[in-house]
């Protein structure tokens, strides 16, 4: 088993494809609705969610005494990342095929990278179990 | 003396092989490992073995087996000696392609077919970018070096070894399966698998060197048609990869290019040639035309006519369109006008030609196809140009005596024509050039 990380971006605070009526916004959250059950239901499902935008971020790091923080995103970019899920998948093609079902879904494009598992999350997911 | 010659020959018999099993003992190994670099350092120590072995001992009768289960053996000794390995040992054996559950096949030690089939699905997988679709099937299926891969891409050596350690990468960070895809994944997955066979096939016919890469290709062509027998542009490459093979014996004289124009068509092969005119018949029957499909018509017409003048120009004009309409790149453009200089002459040509000059500057037949119009048109200085740069460009032997010998004859009438007047190359004038 292996697990890939499935996230979409906003580009310059606009999410490409996004409904822009009440009434898309219902389908588009009924058609989330039913793909995260069938994510769910089969297994896939391990973690997401959408995240607030940019500017709600905070940068951190270690300083002298105290960790300095920055207003504002790690990286400066139009792109940002809107939302992820993390899935079960047997191998690529699996996680592609689950990738093309988000994609319909969504109704805009995502990145698929596999996902390496560390501390915790190795122990609790065991790869390869 | 004799003793170095004989030395040099075994050498290069023991390369010659390993070229030829390196394709199938990666496969094979790739399928029991489930790790493509392990695979390939597994066959280059068993290499490092035979060349011992094999000079004093001789080749064995089955030089693939011998290496594969070399390679195997060598392999899990080796991770059996590391800690890592070890782990990597016990994971391995507890996956569906376990060097224990295909150790039953490994008895005869034979490498399977399939195996490249799979091999071929994972290199050309759509999630990688083409050039890496191409240098892992050349390096891995091909068994060609990181050297001249690279020389292929006219990339240099560490660029391409970069490449290739990427591809692989993510081929495992990912882990794009080895197997042949879902029926549903399985027409765009073709298309990918098509493209890369037929590049390599070139590969094959650029460099005499590289002739075995023709076969290789072809095999794996047959292979493909005998998995999908439903799939015409399978059939379609395998079609046009036999018309262009049986010419191959007219293509050459003494290590220059031959022209269609100029071949003794006598020496085209007959057998190969019905081979390849019953599959174009097959698939223009089916009637789902794809641009191998097309690719291979054009070459069935141009096996079919007696000599060059007998050719049936205007059917290769349609048929160029009919490509054109489905794969709009500047190369089947090019062709197109070529065909055009035998249909409506070599100004029209001229006029096709410098339309997409500018997408084709880099490309060496693009200026030997305006070099050979040009003359056409008595524009002799301006062909001796055209052929000069194409020269400049062009990556392999035979291209380039063939293109010298151009600009010789070029320079000759040209020397000649000075004596007898000036201003000869007057304005193109297509009644007057043929």
């Amino acid at each position: 088993m292996n697990q890939y990380l499935l996230s979409t971006y906003v580009v310059e605070g606009q999410v490409p494809g996004a409904p822009s009526t009440p009434e898309k916004m219902q389908t588009f959250m009924e058609r989330v609705i039913a793909l995260e059950a069938e994510m769910d239901a089969s297994g896939t499902f391990v973690f997401g969610g959408a995240l607030h935008g940019p500017d709600a971020a905070t940068v951190v790091r270690a300083g002298d005494a105290d960790v300095v923080m920055t207003d504002g995103p790690f990286v400066e970019s139009k792109e940002h990342i809107a939302g992820f899920y993390i899935i079960n998948a047997d191998d690529f093609d699996a996680a592609l095929a689950w990738a093309r079902k988000v994609v319909d879904a969504l109704n805009h494009p995502i990145e698929v990278r596999p996902f390496r598992a560390t501390g915790r999350v190795k122990d609790s997911v065991r790869p390869g179990a | 003396m004799n003793q170095t010659v004989a030395a040099h020959r075994e050498t290069t018999d023991v390369e010659r092989v390993f070229r030829e099993v390196y394709g199938q003992a990666v496969a094979t190994l790739v399928r029991v490992f489930g790790d493509i670099t392990l695979a390939e350092d597994a066959v280059q120590d068993a290499f490092v073995v035979a060349i011992d072995r094999w000079r004093t001992g001789g080749i064995p009768p089955n030089p693939a087996g011998w290496i594969v289960t070399t390679a195997r053996n060598r392999a899990i000794d080796g991770l059996r000696r590391s800690t890592r390995g070890r782990e990597l040992h016990e994971q391995l054996a507890g996956t569906a392609s376990t060097p224990r559950r295909a150790g039953d096949d490994w008895e005869e030690g034979e490498p399977v077919s399939d195996d490249q089939l799979r091999l071929i699905f994972t290199c050309c997988h759509p999630a990688l970018r083409t050039e890496h679709q191409v240098a892992l099937t050349l390096r891995l299926l091909g068994g060609l070096r990181v050297d001249e891969v690279a020389r292929s891409f006219l990339v240099s050596e560490s660029a391409m070894a970069k490449r290739l350690v990427r591809a692989k990468y993510k081929i495992k960070a990912a882990n794009i399966p080895y197997r042949v895809p879902a029926e549903a994944d399985l027409p765009g997955r073709l298309r990918a698998v098509l493209s890369v066979l037929y590049l390599i096939y070139n590969t094959g016919v650029d460099d005499p060197e590289r002739a075995s890469l023709r076969s290789e290709a072809i095999r794996l062509a047959r292979a493909l048609v005998e998995l999908m027998p439903d799939e015409p542009e399978a059939a379609g490459l395998l079609a046009l990869m036999l018309l262009s093979e049986s010419r191959v014996p007219a293509r050459r004289e003494e290590g220059a290019l031959v022209l269609l124009r100029d071949q003794d068509r006598t020496k085209w092969d007959r057998t190969v040639i019905e081979e390849g005119h019953a599959i174009v018949r097959a698939c223009i029957r089916r009637d789902q035309p794809g641009p191998f499909q097309l690719q291979a018509a054009i070459q069935a017409v141009h096996c079919d006519a007696d000599s060059f003048e007998a050719t049936d120009w205007p059917q290769i004009v349609a048929l160029y369109d009919h490509l054109f309409s489905i794969m709009p790149t500047p190369v089947v453009a090019l062709n197109r006008a070529i065909a055009i200089g035998e249909t409506e002459g070599p100004g029209a040509a001229l006029t096709a030609l410098d339309a997409i000059a500018p997408d084709l500057d880099n490309y060496h037949l693009m200026h030997a196809a305006r070099g050979t119009t040009l003359r056409r048109l008595g524009q002799r200085d301006a062909a001796k140009a055209a052929f000069e740069r194409a020269a400049h460009l062009a990556a392999t032997e035979a291209d380039r005596r063939f293109l010298a010998q151009q600009i010789e004859e070029l320079t000759e009438d040209g020397a000649l024509r000075q004596h007898r007047s000036d201003g000869l190359s007057g304005p193109p004038n297509e009644t007057s050039a043929r």
